[in-house]
C-alpha cells in the first residue's frame, strides 16, 4: 500500500466529503420527516452512494411501490454512472486489477468520478481508495447526523453548503474548457440541451435522471462525430 | 414488504450499473469515435448536471446565479477547487443575506 497516494487521494477527497456531508444532512433529515429511521436512512446512505437515486429510492419506498419500480427508477435515475465507471475504466487502464475495480465501482460518484478523471498522473489503487474515503464517511455520517438532529439547521445554510457541490462541477469544467475549444464545445452543446430539458414544454417532463443521460450523450456523441479527438490529446487526457 | 428488501434492491441495481462497465469494459477501446466520445463525456455529464440545475439549488434564483457566476470567474482565474467551492457557497450565504435584509427574501 502506497500510503503517499493514499494521502493524495484523502485530500483530494475532502471538500467532496465535506459537500456530500451537507447534501445527506439534507437526505437524513427528509428521511426521518418520512417515516424512516434515522438508523434505515443511514444504511441507506451507506449502501447507494448517490444523492439523486436517494430520493427517488425514497419516494418509492414511502410510496410502499412494487421492486420492479424501484430498479427502473434506479436504473434510469443511475445510468449516467453506466458511462461515468466505462470512461473511467479506460482512464485507468489495465493495471489496475479486479478485486480493486469491484471495490472502487462502489463508490463511483459524480464528484469522485470528476476528481479521478482530472488527475493529471496515472490513477492507482491506493490513490482511489483514498480519493473515497471522506466522500463516504461525510455521505453516511451527514446522513446519520440529519437524521437525529432533523431539520435544525436553517434551510439557506443547507442550501449554501449544497452549492458547493456545483462550485467543484464548475472548477473541473472551465479551465480545461478555457484553454481546448472542442471541450468548450461539448460545454455549451450540454448547457444548451439541459436548459432544453429545464424549460422547454414536453423536454422538461422527462425525468432530471434521464434527461442528464440524453444530453450527455447527446452533447458528447455530437463531438465525437465532428471534432473527433486527436491521438496526443487523447494520451493526455 | 421489508424495508431492507428495497434498500438491498436500491443498492444491487446501483452498484451493478456501476461494477459491469468496470469491469467487463477492460481493454482499450479502438474505436476512435468511441473514444472520442468517453473523451467528452465527463465535460458534457458535469455541465449538463451543473446548469441550470444549480439557478433552483437556493432559496432564491438570484443566490444560485450569484453562486454560477463567482464559480466561474475564480475558475476561471485557475482558483483551486476548495476556494471555487467556498466562494460560491459564501456568494450564496452573502446574497440571501442581503435578499433578507432588503426584504426580497422572506
Amino acid at each position: 500500500m502506497n500510503f503517499r497516494e493514499y494521502r493524495t487521494g484523502v485530500s483530494r477527497g475532502l471538500p467532496v466529503g465535506m459537500g456530500y456531508f451537507s447534501v445527506s444532512f439534507g437526505f437524513g433529515a427528509m428521511a426521518v420527516s418520512q417515516g424512516i429511521s434515522a438508523w434505515t436512512a443511514t444504511l441507506i446512505s451507506l449502501t447507494n452512494v448517490t444523492s439523486a437515486g436517494l430520493v427517488a429510492g425514497l419516494t418509492v419506498i414511502v410510496a410502499a411501490a412494487t421492486l420492479w419500480e424501484m430498479i427502473l427508477t434506479q436504473l434510469i435515475i443511475n445510468s449516467r454512472y453506466a458511462l461515468m465507471s466505462l470512461a473511467l475504466s479506460q482512464r485507468m487502464g489495465e493495471k489496475i486489477g479486479f478485486l480493486p475495480r469491484l471495490l472502487i465501482a462502489f463508490f463511483n460518484t459524480d464528484e469522485i468520478f470528476a476528481l479521478a478523471m482530472a488527475r493529471v498522473e496515472p490513477l492507482t489503487v491506493p490513490f482511489m481508495l483514498g480519493l473515497g474515503t471522506l466522500p463516504i464517511v461525510g455521505w453516511t455520517l451527514g446522513t446519520l447526523c440529519g437524521g437525529l438532529a432533523g431539520s435544525v439547521l436553517p434551510a439557506s445554510i443547507q442550501a449554501a453548503l449544497g452549492v458547493m457541490l456545483y462550485g467543484m462541477f464548475i472548477a473541473i469544467v472551465v479551465p480545461p474548457a478555457k484553454t481546448d475549444k472542442k471541450i468548450l464545445a461539448a460545454v455549451i452543446l450540454a448547457l444548451c440541451f439541459s436548459s432544453a430539458f429545464t424549460w422547454v414544454p414536453v423536454l422538461k417532463t422527462v425525468s432530471a435522471g434521464l434527461a442528464i443521460v440524453i444530453c450527455t450523450v447527446a452533447a458528447a456523441g455530437i463531438c465525437a462525430a465532428l471534432l473527433p479527438i486527436e491521438e496526443e490529446a487523447e494520451a493526455a487526457a | 414488504m421489508s424495508i431492507y428488501v428495497y434498500i438491498f434492491t436500491m443498492a444491487l441495481t446501483t452498484y451493478l450499473i456501476r461494477v459491469l462497465p468496470l469491469t467487463i469494459f477492460r481493454k482499450p477501446i479502438r474505436s476512435r469515435f468511441l473514444r472520442s466520445f468517453l473523451h467528452y463525456v465527463p465535460y458534457a455529464c458535469l455541465t449538463a448536471m451543473t446548469f441550470p440545475a444549480i439557478l433552483s439549488s437556493t432559496a432564491s434564483i438570484l443566490s444560485g446565479a450569484a453562486a454560477l457566476i463567482v464559480a466561474i470567474i475564480l475558475a476561471y482565474r485557475g482558483k483551486s477547487l476548495i476556494v471555487v467551492a467556498l466562494s460560491s457557497s459564501a456568494a450564496v450565504l452573502i446574497v440571501e443575506c442581503v435578499l433578507k435584509l432588503t426584504g426580497v427574501l422572506a
